[in-house]
């Protein structure tokens, strides 16, 4: 606590360390007078940008492919990209990540395949997560990425935890937790935010401030400055950037991972951006926002807006972006229609991992299901042919 | 009378509440203009005002807590949790708070006007966390009410009994049947009682007895039975909290069979207190153990939600087994 004295009665409003926003991209691509550009290699940059292709293609499709009945459930990160790919890509393979459930783009960026979040999507016998959860919960144990989980937040006190653990291994590894605006409206938020700070875990905190919580906008979500107040309030180095200007995420992140891995201590980076598409494929916007407010934030496309930096640096080329594009269309149609044909996880697997082996209950009622499919293959199809002899 | 869903009776309900008692406030997390992820609230922020029905930050524990804060002071909250999975956020404001408000103050205080509603329940290819079936954990927690509607009347009639309750009720509403379920429901006010079971259909060989979702497949069942001539009473349980005894007893002293059904994992669940009181009550009348056919003791999957299910070819199976014991 401050030791100031004052003799002045006097309140203080919310609004009195009123927090910029680091902004250094221009949405032409051209840099902001003064504006310092990262040290940001081609190869580093070429690989953000492809993986925002591939993001943008990979939402494209299978928003469609939901539509055709081809999966059952899809959330896009369009309008986000560079928030979440500019920000995984300031961080080191070591480094784990624990998402929300919008950041595939961090996911891609270490090397998540196209074959990978097929399996998952589809729920099949292939997917990491023995298809036991609905599609865009993906998890990696071998890119370092935490398996999603759908109760919001949750995540963040334990994104502390781990980070605390990482620095009693002394590793000098971190982690990255992303959230958004609406999730930091839970407890679980405040939780892990201060106990990040008062323990100096080294948490990178990323609040993906895209404006919505499903219908609900920001305005009735929080009355103070943002997210990045919060920071401030625990303690916390803080950092709010444009969340479409990549360079403004990707400058932030590196500062704010050497400060969390060499001073053992959090950091609040709160990127501010738009979710331009709907919740999620259960959901339709025009119910709550309008038509006029997505295009103006369409038209700060944060995909574009690197694009058009990387054409002024000569690392890029309209011929390039056009391959691109066709490539990864075709690789995930084609992908999406080979994984239609893999099949479903095993009965058996209904019982693994509730422990770490099944218990003789479990197993007596694995025993049951199978006699009664067996009874009724017809009302089963996902699993009679393997209760009817082929099943390990 | 007027046909409706289940979603339309809920929607009615809360609107004939609020038109009817000016303390009766509705919130919860996109329930504003957005009128809630399933619509239950439609056009009551437009009919009310915002200072009676509105979104609130996204916060369960908050949404609780505020709610209780908003009973105590003796108005009337309508809270709603966006689905049963996400009330545990809220778990201890429910359950350390709410339900014991009355007792702990020694009546000087309470939340006779709480009332949580959220969705609940499978079949819908939600995965781990849309479609939990948490109703155990609160009945085992003196001080709550717990109802689970199964129809668009039950709906209706069962939430305005809640919403007036003198006490907190937790509102479990089965959100595969919000629209699969159409009814004749009457346009009036009207409250069906808590802790009433109803007996849906009269029969002379097993008892069975379910709630909400699982009304359907149980009655899909006991068509089955009774094309092969076992006759069925069936009963729908509708508050589990305080739960009708006697009904379930009477009907099993006359059958001498009871089968129990529910969503939720075997183990702990409802269907295991319901057994242990219905066994001490008509020992001497049963004819075969009281049978369960529940989920598995596993959490709820995405890919074998089908196999999961307690549904009706496997409730068949078990009266079958009960019959020739
Ligand atoms: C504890 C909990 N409550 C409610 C939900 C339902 N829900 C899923 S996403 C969402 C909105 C989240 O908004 P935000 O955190 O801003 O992330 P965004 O979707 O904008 O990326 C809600 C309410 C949930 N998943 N978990
Ligand atoms: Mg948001």
């Amino acid at each position: 606590m401050s030791d100031k004295i004052t003799h002045e009665l006097r309140l203080m409003s919310g609004f009195e360390m009123p927090i910029s926003t680091l902004s250094l991209l221009k949405a032409d691509g051209s840099l902001h007078k003064g504006a310092k550009a990262p040290k940001l290699s081609k190869e580093t940059a070429l690989r953000i940008y492809d993986t925002m292709l591939f993001i943008r293609v990979l939402d494209e499709r299978m928003v469609g492919a939901q539509r055709q009945g081809r999966l059952s459930f899809y959330m896009t990160c369009t309008g986000e990209e560079a928030a979440v790919i500019g920000s995984a890509a300031a961080f080191e393979d070591k480094d784990m990540i624990m998402g929300q459930y919008r950041e595939h783009g961090a996911l891609r960026y270490r090397g998540f395949t196209t074959q990978q979040f097929m399996h998952q999507m589809l729920s099949n016998s292939k997917d990491l997560g023995k298809g036991r959860q609905m599609p865009i919960h993906y998890g990696s144990n071998e890119l370092n990425y935490m398996t999603i989980s759908s109760p919001l937040a949750t995540q963040i006190p334990q994104a502390a935890g781990y980070a605390y653990a990482q620095k009693l291994e002394g590793n000098n590894a971190c982690t990255l937790v992303y959230f958004g605006e609406g999730a930091a409206s839970e407890g679980d938020f405040h939780a892990g935010m201060n106990m990040a700070a008062v323990l100096k875990c080294p948490t990178v905190f990323f609040c993906r401030n895209n404006g919505y919580a499903i219908s609900t906008p920001s305005e009735e979500q929080y009355a103070g400055d943002g997210i990045a107040a919060r920071g401030v309030g625990y303690g916390m180095k803080t950092i709010r950037v444009d969340g479409n200007d990549v360079l403004a995420v990707y400058a932030a992140c590196v500062e704010a991972r050497k400060i969390a891995v060499e001073n053992h201590e959090p950091v609040l980076v709160e990127a501010m951006s738009y979710r331009l598409g709907a919740h999620s494929t259960s959901d339709d916007p025009s119910g709550y926002r309008s038509r006029e407010e997505e295009d103006k934030w369409r038209a700060v496309d944060p995909v574009l807006r690197m694009k058009n930096w990387m054409i002024a640096k000569k690392w890029w080329t309209e011929a390039e972006e056009k391959t691109a594009m066709e490539n990864y269309r075709k690789e995930v149609l084609d992908t999406l229609k080979a994984t239609e044909k893999v099949p479903a996880p095993a009965l058996g697997e209904l019982i693994t991992d509730v422990y770490d082996k099944p218990d003789a209950n479990l197993e007596n009622q694995l025993a049951s299901l199978r006699e009664h499919i067996a009874k009724y293959p017809e009302k089963y199809p996902k699993t009679a042919a393997s209760v009817n002899g082929e099943e390990h | 009378m007027a046909k409706m869903n289940l979603l339309q009776a809920v929607n009615n309900a809360l609107d004939l509440a609020m038109a009817n008692d000016k303390r009766v406030v509705c919130f919860g997390e996109d329930i504003g203009k957005f009128g809630g992820v399933f619509r239950a609230t439609s056009n009551l922020q437009d009919k009310y005002g915002r200072a009676r029905c509105f979104n609130t930050p996204l916060t369960e524990q908050g949404i609780a807590g505020f709610a209780i804060g908003m009973a105590a002071q003796g108005h009337v909250p309508v809270a709603e949790m966006q689905f049963a999975d996400y009330i545990f956020p809220a778990f201890d404001q429910i359950v350390n708070e709410a339900a014991k408000f009355r007792y702990r103050s020694g009546n000087q205080f309470n939340v006779a006007g709480l009332t949580i509603r959220t969705p609940y329940g499978g079949g819908i290819a939600g995965g781990l966390y849309h479609s939990q079936s948490p109703e155990a954990y609160f009945t085992q927690t003196p001080g709550l009410k717990v109802v689970v509607p199964s129809t668009p009347y039950q709906a209706k009639g069962l939430l305005l009994a809640a919403i007036r309750d003198p006490n907190p009720v937790i509102f479990f509403e089965p959100k595969r049947l919000y629209r699969a379920a159409v009814g004749e429901v009457p346009e009036d006010d009207f409250e069906l009682p808590l802790g009433v079971a109803e007996v849906v259909k009269e029969g002379s060989d097993i008892t069975l007895l379910a709630w909400g979702a699982q009304m359907e497949h149980l009655q899909a069942a006991a068509g089955m039975a009774e094309a092969e001539g076992i006759s069925c009473e069936v009963i729908d349980l509708r508050t589990l909290l305080p739960w009708d005894v006697e009904t379930v007893a009477k009907s099993v002293k006359k059958t001498g069979r009871l089968l129990i059904t529910h969503e939720a994992p075997i183990t702990g669940g409802f269907a295991g207190e319901i057994a242990a009181t219905i066994q001490d009550h008509c020992f001497l009348y049963l004819e075969s153990p009281i049978a369960r056919v529940c989920g598995l003791d596993t959490p709820f999957p995405l890919v074998h939600e089908k196999e999961y299910m307690p549904d009706q070819y496997k409730i068949f199976e078990a009266i079958k087994n009960s019959i020739h014991y």
